[in-house]
């Protein structure tokens, strides 16, 4: 097999988010992934790109093959210089929105993956990094 | 990507054709509201069967457009969303609650023609 490529994707505007979420979903299903898993990574890479266009202005999003002893997945890096996140905790509780209501933001990208992290600073930005496994 | 936006009778169709970015669905949504008006349509199809995803701004936006078209008096069906876009919806926590969906156009078509005989 092809070496698979890392995918570096600088979000700067609405358009990149399009780009951002279909070279995603090219990858995954490069690794593996069925319709249905592409759709999800795809979606949860399409909330984390609008989250950096919305409140950072921009950012990038790098995606990644996994392998880690025969486990196969995906990682995804949003990355952002932006404000930063007061209170993490917050932004992690279901209806939770700073920004009117667009979007439910982290609860649901973290539904749409197996696993979720964020680290944010106040003033220095915030990086969320999602991953997900291949079931066999 | 602008999206075509066929008159058929009283009746609109908006045929999404690729993926859509933000400012393509707000471009969608003025483009629907000028033409419902202007042809005093009664009711509107949105096919969606070539989006790639829906997230939360292309739901929001789609739930925007059906409510403005609902204040003309008019319907609106979303037909077409994928079952893999379906799961991903729910899993994110969306939903389309007060907007019709329909599997195909065929069946969005029926039922806005039910819709308009059932008001005359």
């Amino acid at each position: 097999m092809p070496a698979l490529q890392d995918i570096v994707v600088a979000i700067r505007s609405d358009g990149d988010i399009v780009s951002a979420r279909q070279q995603g979903r090219s990858l995954a299903a490069a690794i593996g992934f069925g319709a249905t898993d592409a759709t999800l990574i795809a979606t949860a890479i399409s909330e984390l790109a609008r989250n950096i266009v919305m409140y950072a202005g921009q950012g990038e999003v790098s995606i990644r093959n996994l392998e880690i002893s025969h486990r196969k997945g995906i990682v995804i890096a949003a990355r952002d210089d932006g404000p930063g996140i007061r209170s993490i905790d917050d932004v992690l509780r279901d209806g939770y929105s700073t920004s009117g209501g667009l979007g439910l933001g982290l609860p649901g990208v973290k539904r749409l993956m197996d696993e979720f992290a964020i680290d944010s600073e106040l003033g220095h930005g915030t990086m969320v990094t999602i991953k997900k496994w291949l079931t066999k | 990507m602008e999206v075509p936006i066929l008159k058929q009778g009283r009746f609109l169709i908006a045929t999404i054709q690729a993926a859509l970015s933000d400012a393509d669905l707000l471009h969608l949504r003025r483009a629907l509201i000028d033409k419902v008006i202007h042809f005093r349509s009664n009711g509107v199809i949105i096919d969606v069967t070539a989006l790639d995803v829906m997230d939360s701004f292309a739901t929001r936006t789609l739930r925007d457009i059906t409510n403005m078209i609902r204040l003309r008096g008019a319907d609106t069906v979303i037909v077409g969303i994928q079952p893999e876009v379906a799961f991903a919806m729910v899993q994110l926590g969306l939903t389309m609650e007060g907007v019709a969906t329909a599997l195909d156009l065929e069946e969005g078509l029926a039922h806005l023609q039910q819709r308009a005989t059932g008001k005359s």
